[in-house]
């Protein structure tokens, strides 16, 4: 049981370029999978056509196969899909639903459109809020959060959908440090504590070195490079790709060209 | 969660859910089924405007200043009667001096001639416009947005239909923020947005293009969002909550739907012409 894309192309309505071409990966449950690559890459739109809602939602036309455990997603309705790929995209503040007057009703969103009994709504609610250690904002106002606190709870909304897997397009592009920190954090546990596979696009490289095992490059539509997270990242070829490398990369990189001793390196290198 | 937040009991409809969730109104008018809460304001509304003359308004601004009595509004009617003042007073004036045909002056100020019929016109008017207004404010001040939309969402209506309602309520914050911000973000680049009326009017165009504009971007992406969250989904929402509706509301509700359907047609027939 895996999610997988098989040789996908995918043309935008109207265009005839392609925004991915041929395409091919795939996700196991519990793992983390990476994605990076500069801007206009084509990073969203996979995100999209991982989750089902390209073509479905969005229409253009697709070549090859997405598949989720199974399921193509060409062939199965959006609620379908919701319960087996949930999506998190970069602004909270549309991904609320903006009905609810508690953070609490608000995760209960997804699963009461599921017809699903009250018992069991409030069963998915506590766990999804529960894993990403945000009980405490239950009964809280969503349009009263923070930008970071805003993210989890769209990011609990999703996971009480059940989903098997989850993609997540740059969760933490408008968030300030802290709120990359806390939406970071709750990342790590997520894909520690739950059988859940994870795909992460993201600018902040350090964040992906600390959570995938494995990461992909993707440069204009194309999958270009991919490979261990801690090798890849590390990979002098990324800057061209235009993807900032971790930290600790780039800080091992300066010292060496400054020509500080061997030791230092080694200490430096060896910061987490 | 603790579960000493949780309301237990066997059969109850809220089991399960945290005490905060959504807890039923309570007190004199606002326990009411927030379905008849509407019913009785959109009424308030209708008969106001059918029912000509005197009659009409008086009869509803009798009921709601019960209704606010007993629902203990008080002042807080008070802002709601402030946003009437600029439509009022601009009837009260056209009316007044420009009524069309009427020539009984109260009194001649040079050009200006306000006469008794378009007096007595505008203060009916006048009347209307806020017997509409405090109905709408009584429905608000005693019925949250939820409340109404989880009833009507109960009763079957469409869970689109729904969502328009109290996403648009719920959105107006965000609104009035994000406009908040546009105007400190050209102001920033020297807009003028103070001072003579025109210089203001003349700061409303740039803000409105972004406003609009932001505002289209955003709905795809909440339209993506939505259909991750199983939104497209058939079948009926579960609802967190059902309010009490007894025998006697249903009755004033059909009532009420009943006796104003009615009184607006008589209206237009015109066999109300004896009140007046």
């Amino acid at each position: 049981m895996t999610l997988t894309l098989e040789a996908v192309t995918y043309r935008y309505p109207g265009t005839a370029r392609p925004a991915l071409a041929d395409i091919s990966l795939e996700i196991a449950p519990g793992a983390v999978l990476g994605l990076v690559g500069a801007n206009e890459a084509g990073k969203s739109t996979l995100c999209l056509l991982a989750a089902g809602l390209a073509p479905a939602t969005i229409g253009g036309r697709i070549e090859g196969r997405v598949v989720i455990d199974g399921l193509a997603t060409v062939a199965a309705r959006p609620s379908e899909l919701a319960q087996r790929c949930g999506i998190l995209f970069q602004n909270a503040e549309t991904q609320l639903s903006g009905t609810a007057a508690t953070v609490w009703e608000e995760v209960a969103f997804g699963p009461r459109n599921l017809s699903l009994s009250l018992a069991e709504i409030a069963e998915r609610t506590d766990w999804a809020l529960g894993i990403l250690g945000i009980e405490a904002l239950a009964p809280r106002e969503p349009g009263r959060l923070s930008g970071g606190q805003a993210q989890l709870v769209a990011l609990a909304a999703v996971l009480a959908m059940r989903p098997a897997y989850l993609v997540l397009d740059e969760p933490t592009s408008q968030l300030d440090p802290q709120g990359t920190k806390m939406v970071g954090s709750a990342l790590q546990r997520l894909a520690h504590d739950t059988g859940v596979g994870l795909l992460v696009v993201e600018h902040k490289t350090d964040l992906l070195a600390s959570i995938a095992e494995r990461c992909l490059v993707l440069a204009d539509g194309r999958i270009v490079g991919g490979g261990p997270s801690a090798e890849l990242l590390a990979d002098p070829r990324l800057d061209g790709w235009g993807v900032e490398p971790p930290s600790a990369v780039r800080i091992e990189r300066a010292a060496r060209s400054a020509g500080l001793a061997e030791a230092m390196l080694s200490a430096i290198a060896a910061l987490p | 969660m603790a579960s000493a937040a949780r309301v237990i009991g066997s059969g109850d409809t809220r089991a399960g859910l945290p005490a905060f969730v959504q807890p039923l109104p309570s007190g004199p008018y606002r326990s009411l089924n927030p379905t008849t809460k509407g019913v009785i304001a959109v009424s308030e509304a209708l008969v106001a405007f059918a029912v000509r003359g005197w009659s009409g308004p008086l009869a509803v601004l009798l009921a709601l200043a019960l209704t606010a009595a007993v629902a203990r509004l008080g002042r807080s009617l008070l802002p709601f009667l402030i946003a009437t003042v600029p439509i009022t007073a601009s009837i009260l004036l056209v009316n007044t001096f420009l009524f069309p045909g009427a020539t009984d002056r109260i009194v001649t100020i040079g050009p200006f001639a306000p006469t008794w019929t378009g007096l007595t016109a505008a203060v009916q008017a006048t009347l209307r416009v806020v017997a509409f207004a405090m109905s709408v404010a009584v429905l608000v001040l005693t019925t949250r947005p939820d409340e109404l939309v989880a009833d009507l969402e109960r009763r079957g209506a469409p869970r689109g239909v729904t969502f328009v309602i109290g996403a648009t309520v719920r959105t107006i914050p965000r609104v009035v923020q994000r406009a908040r911000e546009i105007t400190e973000a050209q102001r920033a680049r020297g807009l003028d947005t103070e001072g003579r009326v025109w210089r203001r009017v003349r700061g409303v165009l740039p803000l409105a293009a972004p406003l609009v504009f932001g505002s289209l971007n955003e709905v795809e992406e909440q339209t993506m969002a939505l259909e991750a969250r199983a939104f497209s989904a058939t079948g009926r929402r579960t609802p967190l909550r059902v309010f009490p509706d007894h025998v006697a509301q249903r009755a004033l509700r059909w009532m009420l739907a009943i006796g104003t359907t009615a009184l607006i047609i008589l209206s237009i027939a015109g066999a109300l012409a004896f009140l007046p």
